[in-house]
């Protein structure tokens, strides 16, 4: 029998109750939010559980809603069941004053540069992680820069220079 | 073949300037060392290939030591974290060495105007020619090559010992 989303939602309901919620299936996958503190625990339960088998972990990504006062950092988890070939996404919400969200590089081995890069770029502070450092920016920088906190163009930049585009 | 430099020919001898002699050697064998990063490395190899050939100008051997070359050729976007990279292999490239910085990135960063990208290769280390283009076509590299060889071959063996240059070392850092 295939594994079909309305499965993977009781599931979900059945051992998490209201600390799951908002599934939606936007382009046919099914996505989901949980509180901060389970993300741990629903991505161990989608992986233990024979029938949901969701093993590889595709992807951690960030993304930032500045107009949403307490909720303004969402960490993404894309998941694949590659036996049944399911895909489904993980949310969690988090504070920007407070991004602490569980590691789960114990869990997939491939989160940890997933999740050095989501803190590169975010901030993210991944609890528990062995090596939170930048992996893709210069280690001297001090700011996130994919946060939506700067204007397009920084005007106090001094690396540019304003020669070769005609407005020296 | 190349043209002789202007000197004083005779019965079975040629007296010339040595620096002539040296310029004309230098600069037609030089040793490009590809530093290709991004599109513009695809244009530099049609640019070796049999087509436009650049062994044509003596740069056959293309060397992937920078302790053995001449001549850097950096090709595409330097970012910031690889800002270090490229000035490493020139200090690790012998006296006397030249610089192309073969792009739009190269030499300014291009269209990349942004926190993660060098604007310009130059801020990290000094650079003879400019190819512009987004990428340059061959004929553009070949032209930018020629302008490095008019460079090499008028150049003073005693330049790179003087004031001047050892002023423009130490405005990048290096000793």
């Amino acid at each position: 029998m295939a594994l079909t989303q309305e499965h993977i939602q009781l599931r979900l309901s059945e051992k998490f109750g209201d600390l799951v919620s908002k599934f939606e299936s936007p382009y046919g996958m099914l996505s989901f939010e949980a509180s901060k503190d389970q993300n741990l625990k629903v991505l161990q339960f989608l992986y233990d559980e024979a029938d949901l088998n969701f093993q590889f972990l595709t992807d951690i990504t960030a993304v930032n809603y500045p107009d949403q006062p307490g909720r303004e950092l969402a960490v993404v988890y894309h998941l694949h069941n590659l036996k049944d070939n399911v895909r489904i996404r993980l949310t969690v919400f988090t504070d920007i004053l407070s991004p602490d969200v569980f590691t789960v590089s114990k869990l997939f081995s491939s989160a940890n540069w997933m999740e050095r890069e989501t803190y590169d770029f975010f901030g993210i502070n991944f609890v528990g992680h062995e090596n939170l450092i930048r992996i893709l920016n210069v280690d001297e920088m001090d700011y996130f820069p994919l946060r939506k906190e700067y204007p397009l163009e920084d005007q106090t930049r001094i690396d540019k220079d304003d020669q070769m585009f005609g407005r020296g | 073949m190349t043209e002789a430099p202007e000197g004083y020919p005779g019965e079975g001898f040629f007296s010339t300037r040595l620096s002539d002699v040296v310029g004309l050697a230098r600069k037609n064998s030089l040793w490009p060392l590809p530093f290709a990063t991004s599109c513009c490395g695809i244009e530099f190899m049609a640019t070796m290939a049999s087509h436009y050939d650049l062994a044509r100008f003596g740069a056959e051997r293309v060397g992937f030591s920078p302790r053995q070359c001449d001549l850097l050729m950096v090709m595409g976007t330097i970012s910031k974290k690889m800002g270090p990279v490229v000035r490493q292999v020139y200090l690790q490239m012998a006296e006397p060495r030249w610089v192309i910085a073969m792009g739009a990135c190269a030499s300014s960063g291009g269209i990349f105007d942004t926190y993660s990208v060098l604007q310009g290769i130059d801020q990290v280390i000094p650079v003879d020619v400019y190819i512009p283009g987004c990428p340059p076509r061959p004929e553009a590299v070949l032209d930018g090559f020629m302008k490095i060889q008019d460079l090499v071959g008028q150049e003073s063996i005693r330049r790179r010992n003087s004031d001047q240059y050892k002023a423009l070392m130490n405005s990048y850092g290096i000793e």
